[in-house]
């Protein structure tokens, strides 16, 4: 009988609770903040379910198990959108697009016109693109929020108080495991949310730059989130100034139109990560960490949830599992 | 003869940046696979409040190897300045690497702001190494700023393209035989810091090069191999080139049509 207490409500949290319990296991999910929100990095993130895109700069094992993710999300929460994804480089950084094309695979290769019968807005604004059609995204706020729904449509409801000791715990808590995962660090991350309805994109678009590579993810209505910066520190505020002109000004290049966008948020939050940058499980004595998914939580925590679960209700021992 | 930084004699000629890595794992591996004597590292950004960013120092930290703090990101006297009092807090080291920006474009170095900055810092018990181009009266300046150590770049940061101006390069070495000189910037593959070597410098600086390639691992330990080869080639007196053929085997006497 699998019975669980999860400690953490993020994306990792309540993919594990949502796997576990349409297996049939039964689980108490606790998190001090209560469900997803402003207080945790999930709410932060961009939402690409981006496997081949990602190989640019991750080890096999994200494309690998990033393949799981948009049937995941589409099965347990909806909202996904498969529409692939662009990467552009403008005219002096097509070096960049090539480098791009060598890492990665998964790809087509548009011209100028190709990409325009795809994204009219980026008509004459870029040579070139690789377009991955097998990509998607979704709205990762709505896709917690959907999960959360559905636990507590099953009578899982998220309790902010602490935990009274279990036989089987697992933590999920984030960088917040930090107590107990020395290893882990916060790699932190600043974006912005911007209504833009002068432009229309459909999919994901990558900003290829050498210095300030950037992302635009399409929310629906207008509304866009520019992502995201990547600095070797743990610290969960704090935006800087640079960040935001380097945003920004990458999404200006990207198109003029987004200098009239009205900002109607900034975010900034600090992912958890190991010094592989991958996810690790972990058991310790009654409890497993399943920790370190960094910047891919929308597209690991599928496959992290699956894992778990195989553990708990087979035995069959994760791949990202360490000794311990 | 080897040359010594400010004292210290490096164990190899490699100094390997600690940005842009995939992961701090692949890193650790790049250095630990190259044998890098000296780690860079930068503490503008990756500052933060309350000493945030203590995570990756004690990363580099654990590299055992020498640390070299930078300045990178400065483009004023004060910001340098500054970056290096708080570098010398937290590396518990007087080196630091004196990057003063110019050009935001082309990183190109601000000489002039670089020159006040040296001396400034070298008053302050520094020791400088301070991002220069390859200009000699630029050198002199910092040499006479108190700089023992030269670190001219081949070509921009980042860009890959290798040493751009040989004869610039070639000058500086010969004006400053007992100032160790490292090539710093714009290195893309092996061959380019080969050469840098082969023309008697004493080490090279790599970030980019190393962090962006497929495999970074493998490209540190080639980059080692082509240091390990430039230098041994310079000690060794290379031939000098000449403009005919000189046969290795005479030819007189020998039956030959």
């Amino acid at each position: 009988m699998v019975d669980v207490t999860i400690l953490g409500a993020g994306v990792c949290g309540l993919a594990i609770a949502t796997e576990i319990v349409a297996r049939g296991g039964s689980v108490r999910l606790h998190d001090p903040a209560g469900g997803p929100g402003a207080h945790g990095c999930s709410w932060w993130a961009g939402g690409m379910l981006a496997p081949y895109c990602e190989r640019e700069s991750a080890e096999e094992p994200v494309v690998r198990l990033g393949a799981e993710a948009a049937d995941w999300w589409d099965r347990h929460a909806g909202g996904v959108t498969r529409n692939g994804s662009l990467v552009v480089a403008l005219g002096r950084d097509k070096g960049e697009l090539k480098r791009f094309a060598r890492r990665t695979e998964g790809f087509a290769e548009l011209n100028g016109a190709e990409v325009a019968a795809l994204e009219p807005d980026l008509t004459d604004r870029t040579a070139g693109a690789l377009y991955f059609e097998s990509e998607a995204h979704l709205s990762p706020r709505d896709a917690v929020v959907s999960l959360r729904n559905g636990l507590a449509a099953k009578g899982v409801d998220i309790s902010t108080e602490a935990p009274s000791p279990s036989a089987q715990n697992i933590d999920c808590r984030g960088l917040a495991a930090r107590d107990a995962l020395t290893d882990l660090r916060g790699v932190k991350g600043e974006m912005l949310i911007l209504r833009c309805p002068d432009v229309t994109l459909t999919r994901p678009v990558r900003l290829l730059h050498p210095r300030f590579p950037l992302y635009i993810v399409p929310r629906g209505d207008g509304v866009y989130m520019l992502g995201a910066t990547m600095i070797e520190a743990s610290e969960r505020t704090r935006v800087t100034a640079r960040s935001m002109m380097e945003l920004l000004n990458a999404a200006y290049a990207l198109h003029p139109a987004f200098g009239e966008a009205e900002v109607l948020e900034i975010g900034v939050d600090a992912r958890p990560a190991f010094p592989d940058n991958l996810p690790h499980i972990r058991r310790r004595e009654d409890t497993i960490y399943a920790n370190g998914l960094f910047r891919h939580g929308y597209l690991l925590a599928p496959s992290v949830a699956r894992m778990t679960a195989d553990y708990l209700f087979d035995g069959l021992r994760p791949e990202v599992m360490d000794e311990d | 003869m080897a040359r010594s930084f400010y004292g210290v004699e490096l164990e190899n000629a490699l100094m390997l940046g600690t940005a842009q890595y995939p992961s701090p794992a692949i890193l650790a591996e790049a250095f630990e696979t190259s044998g890098a004597a000296v780690a860079t590292v930068s503490l503008r950004r990756e500052g933060g409040a309350d000493g945030s960013g203590q995570d990756f120092w004690r990363l580099i930290q654990d590299l055992k190897v020498r640390v070299l703090p930078n300045t990178a990101g400065c483009h004023t006297v004060k910001e340098a300045v500054t970056t290096a009092q708080m570098a010398r807090e937290v590396f518990e080291t007087n080196w630091i690497k004196l990057e003063v920006i110019g050009h935001e474009d082309t990183l190109q170095p601000d000489v002039f702001a670089l020159v006040v900055a040296a001396e400034e810092l070298t008053k302050l018990g520094f020791n400088v190494f301070p991002y220069c181009t390859e200009d000699l009266t630029v050198a002199n300046r910092l040499v006479n700023a108190g700089c023992e150590v030269l670190m001219p770049w081949g070509s921009p940061i980042g860009s890959g393209l290798g040493l751009n101006n040989e004869y610039g390069l070639r000058t500086l070495r010969a004006h400053f035989p007992d100032i160790p000189l490292v090539v710093d910037a714009g290195l893309g593959v092996p061959s380019h810091a080969c050469k840098a070597m082969e023309m008697g410098f004493d080490a090279v600086l790599l970030n980019t090069a190393v962090a962006k390639a497929g495999d970074p691992v493998a490209t540190a330990a080639a980059f080692a191999l082509a240091i390990e080869a430039g230098r041994l080639a310079n000690e060794a007196d290379p031939m000098e080139p000449r403009d005919m053929a000189a046969p290795s085997t005479p030819v007189i006497g020998k039956a030959f049509l």
